[in-house]
């Protein structure tokens, strides 16, 4: 372990700390000379992979990061986007995976706090926080013991705080046995006059480390996140923080208050790799150095190195650059919330992050070296094997349903279709009396407080198409975002992104990461969504099987005006039911091959056409703008039959359906082809909205009309349409509504 | 008529409460900081929900404590309106203000929903523009509501009329199923004996304007005005 | 100096649910045998006080005051000299 006084460096311990042979030499070439124990560390966390981005970084890039509402793209501490009136969104999404995986309660509630912290940092109030969770199957008792532990712990943290937690999205899926996802996205409201950035500028100001004492706990958590999970992992528990959501409560007010006061210079969260990232990073960004008298930290126990005072990984704690002479006035202001501030150092023109112990230097090293000279590595990628097996499907071998009943039913009590109440309902969803839609619609919808303005959230991805398709299911992931928000009204604004996959050094890995950023790349291109951060995270696998690649999109859309806001549910009887976009034959990746037929994961995801993805949007938004429509659901898991059925389960109302069989029948009513949205309109305004949408040259099948207390859906013989319909749908709404509404909780009783 | 939201480290609604007293009635309301020893001037205390101390020990233990809640005693004593809604009722608990006490929801999950309540005592100055009996939705957020009192003090309550709300379903019907944490009697608010000082776990505040889908809520805000007034005259 | 471990559990009378959960739970790994459980908060609180009787009535006093609730728990201690 750790050696005392002047013991020169074990060799090879470089290695136990994650840094290869070639590290370790560009760490002697910088230095120009061995590093001791303390600066080996500083350098091994901050080159880990989760802090570097090395393997990431070249991919990363090609992301589009500039659009003219973006005011803060990759590279802070979250990105921000103008919502015009002087007001601006600013948002974040990370990964808390591998914390969760061993500890699931505090590994998920330290993960809301980290985001949360990446919010309020930038001098922004949190106004709601999104989950995106992805399990094993419900049957595995460990799955429900982390699936429950999860929900618990986000809710313990993110209730306590006050921050809503008003969406996101959970799935189900034998890839994620081992390595849950816990992707947590937080949004947070500002004016642009008090954005905070994490810079360490002008020589001479104190350097004050604010909020909860340095303990021991989650000592290498950032090299932790770099490794896969083994038997060993278990062991490693000490890297698991635990949280303290009172702590962050008094810590968030206080640091708005003083972000307010203007005596800030720069703040950042103490996240990953806790002093270290934080100091170094601030420096960094403004091109100065840091000096810090260790001895100054406070601390929760005795006898703390300089190695772990930075390293550790304890929670609720800020580092924070102030004004020269204003120290006192910001003690003042958390003592207040009964916070501890203490000036531990001070900002230096040298470029050096120094470290001392009193009088004595414990370590030295060029802030920038931590940083911008962190290595890159371009790592070799090849199509996996695996591919082309799974994506062959002979549908003509594919029986279709007789009873299409039973498979609209066994759809809806799916883990994955089925409704998310079990899970939403323990977080509180409505404290900051914002949300004006609350969870279990296509996307969430939080009023600006005084002005006529809404904010729209979503969070996507579909990792089993990204399995069978990484290009296609990024592209998805970004497009069926972005129709969520379109469905609630929304213009789709920004992007931020959480990029979970396996172990990188493996060719086939890295392919499915440059394919999935390529995709989604090339989706935001198109609708106009500048990415602005985000986080990735790697060495989700475990004994040679990796989780689905699952790069989760977080999206934030903007409502002018939010009489014109809308919702999934059918309203009134006799509106009458349209869907945009077209139905084709695809079964690919369908939940409905899983359900009905245990196809796991197999064909091609569903195509994904941009143009008419872009033109289903605008004209539905725009139909939204004026009125039209009472009702937009986006067609997804499950199809067309599953979105009608969701419709009229969250309306309390049923609906009669004839759609022509020009294609099969099971593709028609479980096909999940993209670029399809269901609406309503009032008998009235039929024919308005049937001109624009012809105008606006988007596809579109009138489907029938809302009314009756069953959902009935009717097929026509393509041939002779005017004959007599096919009935293969007849189910009354309330039956359909319990197993939808029950499906989880009973897996979880 | 002046509003005062006390605000203890870790309220979480003194700013929704704060909201709702403005948007509703347009009335004066300031913030009250715990460390503060007088209520002077206000007319209307609320003890806002959150987490109080983070709820560490038991919900409102710790923040029974604070100096301010002294002054809230004693306003209270003097006939003083004072509602406590959420974690501000199980303060009130703690501080003896209410009888009673808050165990874990029976369900051991925290539960944020909508709720429906009976108003079973329209005559306090916190109900009194609602009719007896009348059904109203308002939501619940908590993980500590489930009410419990022994037989001899829920006797009491019935027979003074002091339970205020009760959960029930839709319809009206008191029933388990209706009973969202476990609740003795299904007891959603109480208030004392003189009625100026009301104990509740659903939130009004959270319903009180018409763009969050349902202002079931505001018509305690204006019960509470329309009571001040009348005092006044 | 004396330290006093501190218990509180809910009063007999009133439900628990969290230790109904757990014995749920033991019954179904296969402890059958278990008959009650019942879920409290343990305290170990430092006293520096003068004598024996001085430090035990402080701990019933801040029992009564903030640790426990009278309404619905129950507290018992052990105090050992330090």
């Amino acid at each position: 372990m750790e050696p005392r006084n002047n013991e020169g460096l074990k060799p090879g311990i470089w290695r136990e700390m994650g840094l290869t042979d070639a590290e370790f030499e560009k760490v002697k070439n910088i230095l120009g000379r061995e590093p001791n124990y303390v600066e080996l560390g500083i350098f091994a966390v901050m080159w880990s992979e989760h802090c570097s981005y090395k393997t990431s970084r070249p991919v990363l890039k090609f992301f589009p990061t500039r659009g003219e509402h973006i005011l803060q793209g990759p590279g802070e501490n979250a990105g921000i986007v103008d919502i015009g009136d002087g007001q601006a969104v600013v948002f974040k999404i990370e990964s808390h995976n591998h914390p969760s995986a061993i500890e699931p309660y505090q590994g998920a509630a330290t993960g809301v706090g980290g985001i949360l912290r990446d919010v309020f940092t930038m001098g922004a109030r949190p106004i709601a926080l999104l989950d995106s969770l992805r399990f094993g199957s419900l049957q595995n008792p460990r799955t429900r013991y982390l699936f429950g532990g999860v929900v618990s712990g986000i809710s313990g943290y993110g209730n306590c705080v006050g921050v809503p937690t008003v969406g996101g999205e959970v799935y189900f899926a034998p890839s994620y046995e081992e390595n849950p996802l816990v992707n947590v996205m937080c949004v947070g409201l500002i004016d642009h006059k008090d954005i905070k950035k994490g810079t360490a500028s002008g020589i001479g100001n104190p350097v004050m480390v604010v909020g909860a004492r340095t303990g021991r706990d989650g000592i290498h958590g950032a090299t932790f996140a770099s490794e896969e999970l083994s038997e060993e992992s278990a062991e490693k528990r000490p890297a698991v923080q635990v949280g303290d959501p009172f702590m962050e409560k008094l810590l968030l007010e206080a640091c708005l208050e003083v972000i307010k006061s203007g005596y800030v210079v720069g703040i950042q969260d103490m996240g990953a790799a806790g002093l270290t990232s934080s100091s170094c990073e601030m420096a960094s960004r403004a091109g100065t150095g840091i000096e810090m008298d260790l001895s100054l930290v406070p601390r929760r126990e005795e006898g703390m190195t300089p190695y772990e005072l930075m390293l550790s990984e304890s929670q609720e704690r800020m580092l924070v650059v102030v004004k020269k002479g204003t120290a006192e006035k910001v003690k003042e202001i958390f003592a207040r919330w009964d916070l501890e501030a203490v000036v531990v150092g001070r900002v230096t023109g040298d470029g050096m992050l120094r470290l001392t112990e009193g009088e004595q230097v414990v370590a030295e090293i060029p802030a920038q070296a931590l940083t911008d000279e962190a290595p890159v590595y371009e790592r070799p990628y090849s199509e996996p094997e695996y591919l082309s097996a799974v994506q062959e499907l002979p549908v003509a071998k594919i029986p279709q349903p007789v009873d299409y009943e039973r498979v609209l039913m066994d759809l809806l009590s799916s883990p994955n279709i089925a409704s998310k109440e079990w899970v939403y309902r323990q977080y509180d969803h409505m404290v900051g009396t914002n949300t004006v839609v609350r969870p279990g619609s296509d996307a969430a919808v939080l009023r600006v407080k005084g002005t006529k303005k809404g904010i729209a959230l979503t969070t996507d991805c579909n990792g089993r198409y990204c399995y069978l398709d990484p290009y296609t299911g990024g592209m998805i992931a970004v497009a069926e975002a972005a129709r969520n928000l379109v469905c609630a009204g929304a213009k789709p604004l920004a992007v931020t992104n959480c990029l979970n996959f396996g172990n990188p050094e493996k060719p086939a890995v890295m392919w499915q990461f440059r394919r999935a950023v390529e995709g989604m790349s090339e989706a935001c291109r198109s609708l106009n969504t500048p990415v602005t951060g985000g986080n990735v995270s790697f060495y989700n696998e475990t004994r040679e099987t990796a989780v689905y690649p699952t790069p989760t999109v977080g999206m934030v859309g903007l409502i002018e005006d939010l009489d014109y806001r809308c919702t999934q549910d059918f309203k009134d009887e006799g509106d009458i039911i349209i869907m945009v976009g077209e139905t084709r034959m695809e079964l690919g990746g369908s939940e409905y091959l899983r359900v009905a037929h245990g196809l796991e994961a197999k064909g091609r995801p569903p195509k994904m056409d941009l143009e008419l993805e872009k033109k289903v949007q605008q004209a539905v938004l725009e139909s939204i703008k004026r009125g039209l429509v009472k009702s937009a659901h986006d067609c997804s898991e499950g199809g067309l039959a599953v979105a009608l059925a969701e419709s009229c389960i969250s309306g309390g109302i049923g609906a009669e359906i004839y759609s022509v069989e020009n294609i099969r029948g099971d593709a028609l009513l479980f096909g999940e082809s993209q670029s399809r949205i269901i609406i309503t309109t009032a008998e009235n305004n039929v024919a308005e909205l049937i001109r624009y949408l012809t105008v606006m040259e988007v596809p579109f099948t009138r489907l029938g009309t809302v009314g009756g207390r069953e959902l009935k859906i009717n097929l026509l013989d393509p041939g002779c349409a005017a004959g007599r319909p096919r009935a293969v749908i007849n189910l009354p709404v309330s039956e359909m509504e319990k197993r939808w509404r029950g499906a989880i909780e009973c897996l979880m009783k | 008529m002046k509003f005062g939201v006390v605000v203890f480290p870790g309220s979480n609604c003194d700013a929704d409460c704060f909201n709702a007293v403005k948007a509703v009635l347009d009335q004066p309301v300031e913030y009250i900081w715990h460390k503060s020893n007088s209520v002077e001037g206000f007319d209307c205390i609320i003890l806002p929900g959150g987490f109080s101390y983070g709820d560490y020990l038991r919900a409102g233990a710790i923040a029974r404590f604070s100096p301010v809640m002294e002054a809230v005693i004693e306003f209270a004593h003097r006939g003083g309106l004072v509602i406590g809604i959420c974690n501000g009722f199980q303060v009130l608990l703690e501080a003896g203000l209410l009888p009673g006490a808050m165990r874990r929801n029976d369900s051991l999950q925290f539960i944020c929903d909508d709720t429906y309540l009976k108003v079973e005592n329209a005559d306090t100055a916190f109900t009194a523009l609602w009719q007896p009996g009348q059904v109203i939705k308002i939501p619940v957020a908590h993980g500590d509501g489930n009410y419990y009192c022994d037989e001899n003090t829920l006797k009491e309550l019935q027979q003074n009329n002091q339970v205020v709300f009760r959960y029930c379903s839709p319809a009206g019907e008191v029933t388990a199923q209706a009973n969202p944490n476990g609740s003795i009697d299904n007891i959603a608010g109480v208030c004392n004996k003189q009625g100026n000082v009301l104990g509740m776990m659903p939130h009004p505040e959270r319903c009180a304007e018409k763009i969050l889908g349902n202002d079931d809520g505001a018509m305690l805000f204006k019960s509470i005005l329309a009571a001040w007034q009348r005092r006044v005259k | 100096m004396y330290q006093a471990k501190i218990y509180i559990t809910l009063r007999q009378s009133v439900l628990d649910p969290q230790g109904s959960a757990v014995t749920r739970s033991l019954h179904a790994m296969g402890y059958e045998n278990i008959k009650d459980v019942r879920v409290g908060r343990y305290l170990v609180v430092e006293v520096d006080a003068a004598g024996r009787e001085a430090a035990e009535e402080q701990v019933h006093d801040m029992c009564k005051k903030l640790l426990a609730n009278p309404v619905i728990e129950d507290y018992t201690f052990e105090l050992v000299e330090v």
